[in-house]
């Protein structure tokens, strides 16, 4: 019996065999690659995950800052930020002091860190030579390497004193002595106040602008500044009539990335700028900004509304920082456009 | 050229030209100067502090004579330490998600530009943040607290680099991964994270270089304690705000541990930043 049944099934069982082997290929392969596209899937939202928390960071920090500020704004109003006086002891809180602090030591910065990083971005991409370029470029950025606190001891024990010696009498002297600005270069000559302090912040913010300045300036096509060159223009030239107007938005970007960067720079400015909640014409006396005020007072503040007065103060600059860095992010963005373009 | 008579136009144009070189030059001399400076003067105060008792003594009462930087030179390693390794996978996976979906959806170009934000945004503020949503919870300042704070300071760094690193990456090699069935997971992460490796370590360094000199964030958040502990639940010592505090002291001996603090603290970020910069270079060069 079993040997014709064998024979006769044998050829037919070996097909099937080989359909059910293929069937079970197929299974597994569809399996596999269910398999894989649920691992893909994960993944995708794993990964989305650890995205969305940088975000949820962003909105945690506003929520919480508004949080905190809301006693202070529902007490003074929006008058806080007009109000000149800062009083513990009376527990009266405006933000005029901090916020003018703030913004006239980064203005000082930009001042005098635009044409500095303008003329090392220029040195670096247009006369250096080629070998020196990386060294110089390094030793440039190890500026911003530099943790703020040093600079705020540097600027406190060796830079004010030799500021106050030679550099503010001389200051004094000369625009000192003109009609309407002269105001801003008079009084008592200690070495730390609102100037030094701007000064400080400018060698900080100089390597962020001036390497912003080098990649947008290496965006300008050869060909644009050899046609320059070929018409008989000067190196100067060819840098303020091509490069310059060509690169427009990306160094306005890079000034913005600069300003924001000084705005909320800390520990320099408190060592610095004398912690003095005073409003004065003269650039030479002690004030504060709104980041040397929480550094000073947060630890310390015991009523409740001192402390929400200094998130409000946080806030303020969170906002403003947010506005200038955006704007510096959209120019740029702007600029790599360009360069896409290219 | 010079011998030949100059028409007064082109003399004009040659004179622009060189006062503009040369104030070029001296910007690039000033940088350089300001940064030799500073180094100089650290080296000059620092060195005098920098001794064995230095690394093996705790913070000196006030008034009292000697001490060393130990209790906070622990604390920092420790607090740093673990900043990093919460900060570089984080880090790493959303940028990751950033280079592979990023071209997609608004949400990672809005999380690009956010990364881009954090990464200036003012570190204060996030001590401030870190104070309200977890130091006021619990009442207590906490190293932990500290380690979150310099985390948050980190994560854009990481984040910014492994994006930029991946976009490097050619997309034929990430063509033929596909081509031989990998699924995304695996060509992401085994093919195109493992090409830029290096690269994304680079990012994890200047990351820990960024949090190393960090002090305002920890004010209000790891604060500082006199003697040695490496309790993560109390207020811990770390060299930052000690240096701080130091500083302003009126104590000879503080002033002079503040500067061999810095002396310290200065030489490894600059260190760090060095060494990331020429492990990148070498990558680029292979």
């Amino acid at each position: 019996m079993s040997v014709p049944i064998c024979s006769i099934v044998m050829p037919l069982a070996e097909s099937e065999k080989k359909a059910l082997e293929v069937r079970a290929a197929d299974k597994m392969l569809i399996a596999t690659m269910r398999n894989q596209r649920l691992q893909d899937f994960f993944f995708h939202k794993i990964t989305l995950g650890f995205a969305l928390s940088v975000l949820l960071v962003l909105v945690g920090i506003i929520i919480s800052l508004v949080i905190g500020a809301w006693p202070a704004f529902k007490e003074f109003g929006f008058a806080f930020i007009t109000t000149v006086e800062w009083d513990p002891v009376n527990d009266k809180y405006g933000a005029l002091i901090a916020i003018v602090g703030t913004l006239v030591t980064s203005l000082i910065a930009l001042v005098i860190a635009f044409p500095l990083s303008f003329g090392i971005a220029l040195f670096l991409t247009e006369i250096c030579p080629v070998w020196l370029r990386r060294p110089l470029g390094t030793a440039v950025e190890l500026l911003a390497g530099v943790p703020s606190i040093i600079y705020g001891m540097w600027g406190l024990f060796v830079f004010a004193p030799l500021f106050a010696d030679y550099v503010q009498p001389a200051l004094a002297h000369t625009l000192g002595q003109l009609p309407v600005i002269g105001q801003l270069f008079k009084g008592p000559m200690m070495g730390i106040g609102i100037l030094t302090a701007g000064m400080i912040l400018a060698v900080m913010i100089v390597p962020f602008i001036s390497s912003v300045m080098r990649d947008v300036f290496e965006t300008v096509p050869a060909v644009l500044k050899e046609s320059a060159y070929g018409l008989g223009c000067t190196k100067w030239e060819v840098v303020r009539k091509i490069v310059l107007p060509y690169t427009k938005n990306g160094v306005v970007g890079g000034v913005m990335l600069g300003l924001g960067r000084a705005l909320g720079e800390t520990m320099a400015v408190t060592f610095v700028i004398g912690n003095a909640h005073q409003l004065s014409w003269s650039l030479f006396s002690a004030g504060n900004s709104i980041a040397s005020t929480l550094a000073n007072e947060f630890a310390e503040a015991e009523s409740k509304l001192h402390v929400s007065s200094l998130f409000a103060l946080g806030l303020i600059l969170f906002v403003i920082t947010f506005i200038v860095l955006s704007a510096a992010k959209l120019m740029l963005a702007g600029m790599s456009r360009k360069e896409g373009l290219k | 050229m010079n011998s030949a008579p100059l028409n007064p136009v082109y003399r004009r144009r040659l004179w622009i030209h060189r006062i503009g070189i040369a104030l070029s030059f001296m910007a690039m001399a000033v940088g350089l100067f300001f940064l030799m400076w500073i180094l100089v003067t650290l080296l000059v105060k620092g060195v005098g502090a920098l001794s064995v008792g230095m690394f093996t003594q705790t913070t000196p009462a006030p008034g009292s004579d000697g001490g060393g930087l130990m209790n906070p030179i622990v604390g920092s390693l420790l607090m740093v330490g673990l900043a990093t390794a919460i900060s570089t996978p984080v880090g790493i996976f959303a940028g990751i998600y950033l280079a592979e979906y990023g071209e997609q959806s608004v949400l990672a170009q809005v999380t690009r530009f956010v990364t881009d934000i954090m990464l200036s945004a003012p570190s204060i503020v996030i001590g401030l943040f870190i104070y309200a949503i977890y130091v006021a919870n619990v009442k207590h300042f906490s190293g932990w607290a500290g380690t979150f704070a310099i985390s948050l300071i980190a994560i854009p760094v990481v984040v910014r680099t492994t994006d930029n690193m991946l976009k490097l990456v050619p997309n034929s090699l990430l063509e033929a991964a596909f081509a031989l069935g990998a699924p995304r997971w695996k060509v992401a992460t085994m093919v195109r994270l493992r090409a830029v490796k290096a690269g994304v370590m680079t990012g994890a360094l200047l990351a820990l270089a960024r949090i190393s000199g960090e002090t305002a964030p920890l004010l209000f958040t790891a604060l500082n304690k006199q003697f040695f502990s490496a309790d993560m639940n109390a207020p811990l010592a770390n060299l930052p705000v000690v240096i701080y505090q130091f500083a302003m002291s009126p104590y000879d001996n503080w002033r002079a541990l503040a500067w061999g603090g810095a002396l310290l603290v200065t030489f490894s970020v600059l260190g760090l930043n060095i060494l990331s910069r020429t492990f990148f270079s070498q990558k680029i060069r292979n």
